[in-house]
């Protein structure tokens, strides 16, 4: 099929049409779903595929993420929206202590395939309840699988396969993305496999790993970069957990240099796992320390000025490309000192 | 211990008082829902509709009380005194705003006037309320905290949860629910906007907890009086919680998400010539909106109508004062993002790796 481009937020509604409709167990749960939710990536669900199948519910988080868990155990291929992912902090008991281990505490014995679809990040001056980066809570729970997109046809296919997964698949949806445009692909060669980190820019100098709406910041910071002579290569992780560390560190050893750029706040967060992974297997090939940028350790401030401020901009990670590249390579000064 | 606020309907002086502080609230939100056209001001919420819960109910509090407000706070903070410039300015994200421009529309604070915070988070300030009550059954203080919550909120366990314990420990805590959904709860679940809760009357989620509950039209200043009075009393003579479902019909502008003045700016003369109303919203106006009620209601409590529009030209002018102040405000220094995330400047700098300017 051919690709047409369209937005984001539509590509994840053909994502959902398309498996609600080759699977009658598919139903989709949340807050205004049947109205389209405050984005519309619901739109029009409902008169296609009816009332039973695409439900409102409460402003019940917790209760809605139980009814998908007990719903997925008894046969049900559950897609629950948790309208922002702040107020997945409800559910987490639901999504932590059961969906995620269901199918270890029982001996394999139960499958929970349970899709929730989380609209995340910062944009458009929501304040500090409706634009946390929380992916490194759900990413540390054994039993879940998290992915992000960056582009309209990874929402797509992402959405897809995680609708299909056995089990419980946490998609973030950065909303700053939603109306941005891409081809997308529609069908099944379409779907992207849930930990397929992806090299979305070839480069020689340096690795940049990103995700979400940082890759297309990342991929702005190699436009910079390249103006400057510097052939940076962008990473888009896609899945979170499980992670695809085996393209990061190849590229990471053809560059030597590796930045770490996501929105979420650095402490804690998943950049330091991804610096990890390079420091304990990719460090001969290391020229320099691996950089991580990442929002600053604060909520997320109203002001449009500090909320912009608070999200890394292109700038922030191409200079810290040049500082991985400023560092005298460790094994030249060696040799040097050796002499 | 006995409680001197009368029961019952509002003394006729106080109508015309009581008008103004509905006006403004309304000349507020028109004058924002304007702004919202020109200026990136991004999702708020407004209270048109509702004015005659919030400022009657309110206006009985006294100092020391605490309300806790939600994504429909602006009502709340302007019927207790909160400056409008501060708060205009808040919702643009300036440096004067009453929180320093980082907490925006959804969370409007000030202590000072009773609001510790006011929170986004459906249901989450419910406990909260009921912890403050609770520290002031503690500490011997004979004050009321106030949960300011909409229907939806009772479809959050936090509800459920936070009633139990008001309950069980007779805490000075009053639920005013906002039911802006009326009608709703009667139609099919699913309708948009709608609450979407197994119970008809909402108060009686209250009475399995022991909680006296009260179902009142919530666009009847009077009727949101007296309950409120009774409500308080009961709190300040540690007989325990009180819950209040007051009941308005939405207003036409906050059908959808985002709040648009369809039904233009309201007229003080639609209280005295129900004729000058314009469809297609007339019956939202002449049956339903509090202000024209009040306008009314002062009228027939003796005030002129030069008086009325001379209060309105006021809240007028002093809103349109403030989206000035607000529009020409700074914003905010960019240290300003990593101050107050602790007490302690030190421990502030440690976790953040920067020192804020002061
Ligand atoms: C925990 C949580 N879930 C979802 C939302 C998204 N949300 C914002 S307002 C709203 C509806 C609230 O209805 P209600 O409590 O009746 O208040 P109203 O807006 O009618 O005043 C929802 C679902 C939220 N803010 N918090
Ligand atoms: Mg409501």
């Amino acid at each position: 099929m051919t690709a047409t481009e369209i937005r984001m937020v539509d590509a994840i509604r053909e994502a959902m049409r398309a498996e609600l409709a080759a699977d009658p167990s598919v139903v989709l749960l949340g807050e205004d779903v049947s109205v389209g939710g405050p984005f519309g990536a619901t739109k029009g669900l409902q008169d296609e595929f009816g009332a039973a199948r695409i439900r409102d519910t409460p402003i019940s988080e917790a209760a809605v993420m139980g009814l998908a868990v007990g719903a997925a155990a008894a046969g049900l291929r559950p897609i629950v929206e948790i309208m922002f992912m702040d107020f997945a902090t409800l559910a987490l008991d639901q999504l932590v202590n059961h969906a995620a281990k269901l199918r270890y505490m029982s001996g394999g014995q139960l499958s929970i395939p349970l899709t929730v679809r989380m609209q995340a990040g910062a944009s458009g001056a929501f304040g500090a309840h409706h634009s946390q980066s929380l992916e490194a809570w759900l990413a540390h729970v054994p039993g879940l699988k998290v992915v992000a997109a960056s582009t309209p046809a990874d929402a797509y296919g992402l959405l897809r396969a995680a609708i299909r997964d056995p089990d419980p698949v946490v998609v973030i949806e950065h909303r700053a993305l939603y109306w941005g445009r891409g081809p997308v692909e529609t069908g099944e060669a379409a779907i992207v496999p849930l930990a397929s980190a992806v090299v979305r820019r070839p480069g020689i100098d340096a690795t940049i790993v990103s995700w979400s709406r940082m890759t297309v910041t990342a991929l702005a910071a190699a436009d910079l970069l390249a103006a400057e002579g510097i052939q940076a290569e962008v990473i888009d992780l896609r899945g979170l957990q499980p992670m695809d560390t085996a393209t990061v560190l190849a590229s990471v050893r053809r560059t030597g240099r590796a930045v770490v750029a996501h929105e979420a706040v650095g402490f804690g967060g998943l950049g330091a796992e991804v610096a990890a992974r390079i420091g304990e297997d990719a460090f001969d090939a290391l020229r320099a320390p691996v950089e991580r940028v990442a929002a600053p350790f604060t909520p997320v401030p109203a002001a449009p000025d500090l909320e912009r401020a608070f999200v890394p901009d292109a700038a922030a990670i191409a200079a810290a490309v040049r500082r991985t590249l400023a560092r005298p390579d460790p094994r030249r000064r060696s040799l040097e000192e050796g002499r | 211990m006995p409680s001197t606020v009368p029961s019952g309907a509002l003394p006729a002086p106080q109508r015309l008082p009581q008008l103004r502080t509905m006006l403004r609230i309304r000349r507020f939100e028109e004058a924002l829902i304007d702004l919202a056209q020109a200026h990136d001001v991004g999702h708020f919420h407004v209270y048109i509709g509702q004015e005659a819960t919030g400022v009657p109910a309110l206006a009985l509090l006294e100092d020391g009380d605490v309300a806790y407000s939600t994504h429909r706070n602006h009502g709340h903070l302007l019927a207790r005194g909160v400056d409008p410039n501060a708060m205009l300015a808040e919702i643009l994200g300036r440096a004067t705003g009453t929180n320093g421009g980082k907490g925006g529309t959804l969370h409007l604070a000030s202590p000072a006037h009773g609001f510790p915070t006011t929170s986004a988070s459906v249901g989450g300030p419910l406990p909260i309320a009921v912890g403050s009550a609770f520290a002031f059954r503690e500490l011997g203080r004979d004050r009321v905290s106030v949960a300011l919550f909409g229907d939806g909120a009772l479809e959050e366990g936090a509800w459920h949860e936070a009633a139990n314990i008001a309950a069980l420990r007779q805490l000075p805590v009053v639920f005013l629910c906002e039911n802006n959904s009326v009608g709703a709860v009667t139609q099919q679940a699913g309708d948009y906007p709608s609450s979407t809760l197994a119970v008809g009357t909402l108060a009686d989620l209250a009475r399995p907890f022991g909680i006296p509950a009260a179902v009142i039209d919530g666009s009847d200043s009077d009727a949101v009086h007296a309950a409120m009075s009774d409500a308080l009393v009961r709190a300040r003579s540690g007989d325990g919680p009180s819950f209040i479902e007051a009941r308005t019909v939405r207003w036409p502008g906050n059908q959808g998400i985002w709040a648009e003045l369809v039904t233009g700016r309201v007229q003080v003369h639609y209280g005295w010539d129900a004729a000058t109303i314009p469809d297609p919203h007339r019956a939202w106006f002449a049956e339903h909106d509090p202000v024209v009620r009040a306008v009314r209601e002062a009228l027939a409590a003796g005030a002129g109508r030069d008086a009325i529009a001379a209060i309105d030209a006021d809240a007028t002018r002093e809103m349109a004062a403030a989206v000035a102040f607000a529009l020409a405000s700074p914003w905010p220094d960019a240290d300003e993002a990593f101050a107050n995330l602790y007490a302690d400047p030190r421990v502030n700098a440690l976790a953040t790796g920067r020192r804020a300017a002061k």
